[in-house]
């Protein structure tokens, strides 16, 4: 295959050659004006064996510039892989940009015209965990490209976070920009193999489609998880083979759903069950939400979240923990994982029964989602896709004795849920007036300016004292996106705008209230936010410090018996204090604060609102109790 | 709750009791706002004294003495326990009077807005 050879030219001479070369035709583009040879001498002052060396000094300390075009590709392979890329669907490609990937980066912004639309990232970590919350909110994929051995090993923790939280994104890295060595590997895959669910590196053009192909459906399929296609640089950039591959069938399997008799047994145990209750982890869509709605409509029996998504509306008289002791049958969808694990059964005595796809991926090295639930009965499939045959059994089995039966046991759960959730609203009360300000009153504040929108909080709720769950009302898959899937923090801010992105298309109104520390991993996500124009309204959960790791600190300074006058070392944001307003407004975001007194809020919070609703994002710093 | 208090009271003499109080009457409510802090006191109770995951602190019901035993030996595996090498008598006694000094909480049933929350969530 012929391709263009990377040789050096010295950067006055590129720009010579170019202006000269623009006057005269496109066949002969650039000049080179030195060799490699006589830049790596020149540059080191030594002979030949210097030549790699200056290049990669060029490279790095910002010297370095393309190679010297001295013919045209004008169907170049990563044409093809765009081909692909759109097959697929994918709408929106982030990533940092590097030479390993400038083939497809070409043909992305002149070949498809930007579509699927480049996000501009400015960490590889922010175009992952974007395209994480991305996936979550949409249901769909985005794709991330990755530059050789750097981009991946800036992207390395938030891969590591999507997989723990069984979320799918489709990562293509560059390779074989052998202009710095350092960048380029025999194995890319193998930095992050242990924490993808899929990686290949094809050799042919075809092969990549190929492998698009398959690495799309293999991160679908539950367990859903990231996947890495490796592509060397001259694949995108030589040209296609005169017979242009064709862009491979796409079909998507169904999902693996329990087989009959299974699901005759598993309906016959919740009907006969005196308490039976629901541990609901995951759906994969509004539709698995909606059928497991009509299973514990048909039971009346308690549902509780066994993971940390929205999977069952959280004001639905069924949520919750109802009245009566232990469980004689559980049902255990999906539940555990997310980086939580699921350790053990949900727990309470009785018959477990567990329908999960956890034992379908094995993990090598880290296991991260711990050894998987327990069950007296185990079935290896999607429960989304087993809750259809489920409900039509259990439907079959409901006497009219059993529905007045089920129809009192219902009333009884219905009331101590709705009695608890009252509670649960009515400690927002202490330190409603605090200054700094409450997490409740955040919350509480925010709901009225949102109800009636069609809105999506985007950011975990673990750091914010699970006040938005409490008191709003959350009846849809995007109303609550769950956390960082492994705990890596930085994943807030950047999974934030990459959520809000899937959410803009639905024209949702997508909030997030942001933590200090995670914001500070790599805020040049703000300016992708505002770039992009981005709706989001990020408040500010400022306690000014890594407060979880203060806690910690302080215990362990207890535990010695040494005092606590030294905890704030090495864990508090202070000294001076960063102003988040001017922080967003340096990334070119509009911005309100520092608020710390509470009856400020509500107007900020009202005028945030009013901007997002309007296409923009927006940031509230404000000064906050430390926890929820 | 109190109850639990006084079992861990039981065991102080009844002479270091006399002397914790004497102190603890003195306590400055500047100097225990800064310890408040520097204590962390203030990572699990709030600045508020009322919001986290630490007990709610206000409105003080514990007078000096009781307050100075249970810091010491809080007896429960959240709250981490102070001895007197690492907070005296009388410190603990200025983090109480700043405690006094922190304002109470409304009730829910006069914040309209809890009302309305709680209405919706428990309908
Ligand atoms: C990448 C990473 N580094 C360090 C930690 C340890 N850690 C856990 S919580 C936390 C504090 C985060 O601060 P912030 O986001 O402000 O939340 P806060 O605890 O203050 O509410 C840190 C540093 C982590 N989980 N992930
Ligand atoms: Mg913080």
């Amino acid at each position: 295959m012929s391709k263009p050879k990377h040789t050096s030219v010295g950067r006055r001479g590129f720009l010579k050659g170019a202006a000269a070369g623009a006057a005269v035709s496109a066949a002969t583009l650039v000049t080179p004006q030195l060799t490699e040879a006589q830049q790596g001498g020149g540059r080191g002052g030594r002979g030949g064996a210097a030549q790699p060396e200056g290049a990669v000094i060029a490279r790095e300390d910002g010297t370095a510039r393309p190679a010297p075009v001295s013919r045209i590709v004008e169907n170049p392979g990563s044409d093809y892989m765009c081909d692909v890329i759109k097959a697929l669907g994918i709408e929106y490609v982030s990533f940092n940009p590097g030479s390993s990937f400038e083939g497809l980066h070409e043909s992305l912004i002149n070949y498809t015209r930007n579509n699927p639309e480049i996000v501009t990232c400015t960490h590889e970590e922010n175009a992952v965990a974007m395209a994480h919350g991305y996936a979550k909110a949409d249901g769909k994929p985005m794709l991330a490209l990755l530059h050789g051995t750097i981009g991946v090993q800036h992207a390395a923790m938030a891969i590591y976070n999507a997989y723990g939280d069984r979320v799918p994104i489709i990562m293509i890295a560059g390779t074989g920009d052998t202009a710095v060595p350092a960048h380029t590997a025999v194995d890319l895959g193998a930095m992050v193999r242990d924490f993808v669910k899929w990686d290949h590196q094809p050799d042919t053009l075809a092969g990549v489609g190929q492998a698009l192909i398959r690495a799309y459906k293999l991160a679908m399929t539950p367990p859903m998880a990231p996947v890495l296609i490796t592509v060397q640089a001259e694949l995108q950039m030589g040209a296609m083979p005169a017979n242009r591959p064709q862009v491979p069938k796409f079909t998507m399997p169904s999902m693996p759903s329990a087989d009959l008799a299974s699901v005759r047994q598993i309906a016959k145990d919740m009907v006969n069950a005196n308490n039976p209750r629901i541990a609901a982890g995951r759906v994969r869509t509004q539709e698995g939400m909606d059928l497991l709605v009509r299973l514990a409509d048909l039971l009346q029996c308690p549902v509780g979240g066994g993971g940390d998504r929205m999977t069952f509306p959280n004001r639905h008289p069924m949520a919750g923990n109802g009245v009566g002791g232990a469980a004689d049958v559980t049902l255990s969808l999906e539940a555990g994982g997310g980086g939580g694990g699921g350790r053990g059964g949900p727990g309470g005595g009785g018959k477990t029964i567990v329908i999960s796809t956890a034992e379908l991926l094995a993990t090598s090295n880290f296991n991260i989602n711990g050894n998987g639930m327990n069950g007296d009965v185990y079935i290896a499939a999607d429960p989304e896709a087993t809750l259809p045959a489920l409900i039509e059994e259990v439907q079959k089995l409901l006497t009219p004795d059993k529905k007045r039966l089920f129809e009192d046991r219902g009333k009884k759960h219905a009331e101590a849920n709705h009695a608890a959730r009252a509670a649960a609203v009515e400690a927002a009360s202490v330190g409603w007036n605090a200054s700094p300000v409450s997490l409740a009153r955040i919350a509480g504040e925010l709901w009225p300016l949102i109800k009636n929108e069609d809105w999506s909080y985007v950011s975990p709720q673990g750091f914010v004292g699970g006040w938005p769950s409490r008191m709003w009302d959350m009846k849809k898959t995007y109303h609550y996106l769950g956390g960082q899937g492994a705990g890596g923090m930085g994943y807030g801010a950047p999974a934030s705008v990459g959520a809000a992105l899937a959410n803009k298309k639905h024209g949702r109104l997508s909030v997030n209230i942001q933590t200090d520390g995670d914001m500070n991993y790599s805020p040049g996500i703000l300016w992708t936010a505002a770039h992009h124009r981005i709706p989001l309204l990020s408040i500010m959960h400022n306690n000014r410090g890594y407060h979880q790791e203060v806690m910690f600190i302080a215990r362990a300074a207890s535990i010695r018996n040494r005092g606590q006058e030294n905890s704030h070392i090495g864990t508090r944001l202070i000294d001076p204090n960063i102003d988040y307003a001017m922080m967003a407004k340096a990334y070119g975001m509009y911005s309100e604060g520092p608020i710390t007194d509470p009856k400020d809020l509500a107007p900020a919070l009202k005028r945030g609102v009013e901007r997002v609703k309007k296409g923009e994002p927006v940031m509230i710093d404000v000064v906050t109790q430390p926890r929820g | 709750m109190k109850k639990l208090i006084f079992g861990f009271l039981a065991p102080v003499a009844a002479t270091s009791l006399l002397v914790v109080s004497a102190v603890a009457q003195q306590g400055d409510a500047t100097r225990g706002k800064k310890m408040f802090v520097d204590y962390s006191c203030y990572a699990c109770h709030g600045f508020s004294g009322q919001n986290g995951p630490g007990k709610r602190l206000v409105p003080m019901k514990m007078a000096t003495v009781v307050f100075t035993a249970y810091v010491r030996s809080p007896g429960t595996n959240q709250m981490p326990s102070y001895s007197a090498k690492v907070l005296s008598d009388a410190q603990l006694a200025d983090i109480w009077a700043y405690i006094k000094t922190l304002p109470d909480s409304p009730e829910a049933k006069d914040i309209p807005l809890v009302q309305q929350l709680k209405a919706e969530a428990g309908k």
